[in-house]
């Protein structure tokens, strides 16, 4: 299955010159570009493994990109995306979010139902990959990266 | 009831005579209104007043000053003849003050009349005390061929009474990870008939699709041909089987609606015992009860769709009912998360600066006043959470340029026809619709001219995407080109569709 979280996901894999260009917009609208990466892609897993702090500082579209790049070169058998933070008043949130890297190979999720009382039946949705240990999901070890 | 069949006097200096003696004031009999102290064209509106703005069509013969105190008198303290009881109150402090008569550009025999009330005249947190106000008796008072409320500015002292949006669009958004694209979804169609095995089936496919949501329509309850326990057990299959093969959260709009508010609580514990992030509610149950599910909801992690059913039968035409930006004014201190506010380019009414002023009012943490968007007053909002508005009805994928455009990221845009009725599936129909949504908030941020080159833009995507070709060729020449009858009144109206 094709994992189709974050906004583009249903559009042929962003190339570098197209994510740049959304890094540019983010950058535009004043917000902090952000790189995050799992091996557990569970929809309601708010937290993936940040790749440093969202780059407040950074303003240049091509630095956002050689960090961008270090984590998929690193994780290259996981998960990326790349989010946008924006700290003016009635937001204070994440912005962007969109995937730049997957693993080659997507087992996706099982769907386990209990049946209960009456027709009632409780769902409990399940990564195929995360069976096995953190860091050992999706084509075997997490390479360091270069 | 108050009636009021007195000749009206033009005349100041009488009237400014008789305010200003409390004996001429208080004798037994028929004052005017302006007599009565409802005319006040040096009051100064307080902070904390809650002001509004009612277009007037006074009957021939009365004078829109008299008209505008009447208004006042009959939306707070007047009743049509004297009383002497006022004398014990501070009635002076409680009496509604008209303030200012604008005539209405370029529409004779119409005013817009501003009214200033205290704050102390209505219950802190309740619409159903502020509505009966407002918009109480003084809608069928007959020296008025016509009223129609069409802003309110509620002073942050007021607002700050009420809770608000029950989730809000950033809770929303954090709680559903979906972020800087417009949401989608569709109301299952037909609307009636469908067993709850069928319409599961519906559900499931769509949200499959592409699709974050789906929706009850607004008359699905519990009838003969599907009970609303079937209803949420089998839409509760399909969103689960949509989220495991997706790894995207999903929801369908459960709709709660019910003959009484007890039936509401049931049926909203049950969608929250099966998991459904969203539930739904109609704006025909009530002012009341719309604030009861909205505090249900904030107690239990619920985000409150509301559907405005009926809202048409008095917002719609421009000289007599309530505008719509002022529903949703209430509907956002009543503390629903989504709001149905217009297309622009669909098949239900939709001026496009109207759909602005009130796209505005559900979502914006001050909105500026704007005549040429409807928008009479400041509204600071006081911190209230964020209200997404919901655009459906007769929208299509070879739209999502100007859906884009006109509407902006922070709303949910309902394809209901636009997806089940896809030539190649339901599944196909989502797809279509959600790498056209994609495709566009790519190009947006990549800088292109969406209005201009938006068709292009669809096209180029409906070469690799098959689904997306199907529905533009489907679709392409179906526009909904009608004049507004609510338009606003200080600019020209642009026409909507392309």
């Amino acid at each position: 299955m094709r994992l189709t979280q974050g906004q583009f996901s249903f559009l042929p894999d962003l190339t570098d010159e197209e994510i740049t260009r959304q890094v540019q917009y983010a950058l535009d609208q004043g917000w902090a570009v952000a790189v995050e990466f799992t091996d557990d892609p569970h929809p309601r897993n708010s937290y993936w493994t940040m790749w440093g702090n969202p780059m407040f500082d950074l303003r240049d579209a091509k630095g956002v990109m050689m960090e961008i790049d270090a984590c998929r070169v690193a994780h290259p058998e996981q998960y990326v995306k790349v989010l946008a933070f924006d700290s003016s008043q009635g937001f204070e949130t994440v912005r962007m979010s969109f995937l730049i890297n997957r693993p080659a190979e997507e087992p996706g999720f099982e769907l386990l139902r209990s049946e209960g009382p009456g027709r009632r039946i409780g769902y409990t949705v399940r990564s195929y990959a995360t069976g096995r240990p953190a860091g050992q999901r999706y084509g075997g070890e997490t390479r360091h990266g270069p | 009831m108050n009636y009021v069949s007195t000749t009206l006097s033009t005349d100041q200096t009488a009237v400014d005579r008789v305010v200003g003696d409390p004996k001429a004031r208080y004798r037994s009999g028929v004052l005017k209104y302006r007599q009565m102290g409802y005319w006040e064209p040096d009051y100064e509106p307080k902070a904390t007043d809650v002001l509004a703005v009612f277009r007037i069509t006074p009957q021939d013969g009365v004078d829109p000053e008299e008209a505008a105190a009447a208004v006042a008198g009959e939306s707070s303290t007047a009743t049509w003849t004297v009383v002497w009881t006022d004398r014990l109150t501070d009635c002076e402090r409680y009496r509604a003050k008209a303030f200012r008569v604008d005539p209405v550009p370029g529409t004779p025999g119409q005013y817009f009349a501003y009214i200033a009330y205290e704050l102390d005249l209505f219950e802190e947190g309740s619409i159903a005390n502020l509505t009966a106000s407002i918009i109480g008796n003084v809608f069928g008072f007959k020296p008025l061929k016509g009223l129609r409320l069409e802003d309110m500015r509620i002073p942050i002292a007021y607002l700050k009474t009420f809770q608000g949006p029950a989730t809000g669009i950033v809770v929303e958004r954090e709680r559903l990870n979906n972020f800087g694209r417009p949401l989608l979804g569709a109301t299952m169609k037909p609307k009636l008939g469908l067993s709850g095995r069928n319409y599961g089936r519906v559900v499931y496919e769509a949200l499959k699709g592409g699709l974050d949501f789906t929706k009850d329509d607004e008359n699905i309850n519990s009838q003969p041909f599907m009970h609303w326990r079937d209803r949420f057990l089998y839409c509760m299959e399909g969103v689960n089987r949509a989220t495991a093969e997706t790894g995207e959260i999903k929801g369908t709009y459960l709709n709660v609606t019910a003959a009484t508010i007890e039936d509401m609580y049931e049926r909203a514990e049950f969608a929250k015992e099966l998991g459904s992030v969203i539930i739904m509610i109609d704006l025909v149950i009530g002012y009341t009860a719309i604030q009861s599910m909205a505090k249900w909801a904030r107690r239990n992690d619920m985000i409150l769709h509301l559907h405005r059913a009926g809202h048409s039968t008095y917002t719609r035409q421009k000289n007599h009912g309530v505008s719509f930006r002022v529903i949703a004014k209430w509907m956002r201190m009543a503390g629903v998360d989504h709001i149905h506010a217009g297309t622009v380019v669909g098949k239900l009414e939709g001026d496009p600066n109207v759909i602005r002023g009130i796209y505005d009012t559900c979502r914006e943490a001050h909105v500026p006043q704007n005549l040429q968007h409807g928008i009479f007053f400041d509204q600071p909002w006081a911190g209230l959470k964020r209200m997404m508005p919901v655009a459906s009805g007769g929208i299509h994928a070879g739209q999502m340029h100007q859906l884009l455009t006109y509407l902006g990221e922070d709303v949910i845009l309902q394809f209901g026809g636009g997806t089940i009725g896809h030539p190649d599936g339901i599944q196909a129909g989502a797809t279509a619709n959600r790498v056209a949504l994609e495709t566009m908030v790519k190009a947006r941020n990549e800088g292109r001219d969406l209005w201009n080159e938006g068709p292009g833009i669809l096209r180029e995507a409906a070469r690799w995407c098959a689904p997306l070709r199907a529905a533009l060729d489907t679709w392409k020449d179906v526009t909904f080109d009608y004049a507004s009858t609510d338009s606003v009144d200080y600019v020209p109206t642009p026409t909507a569709a392309m």
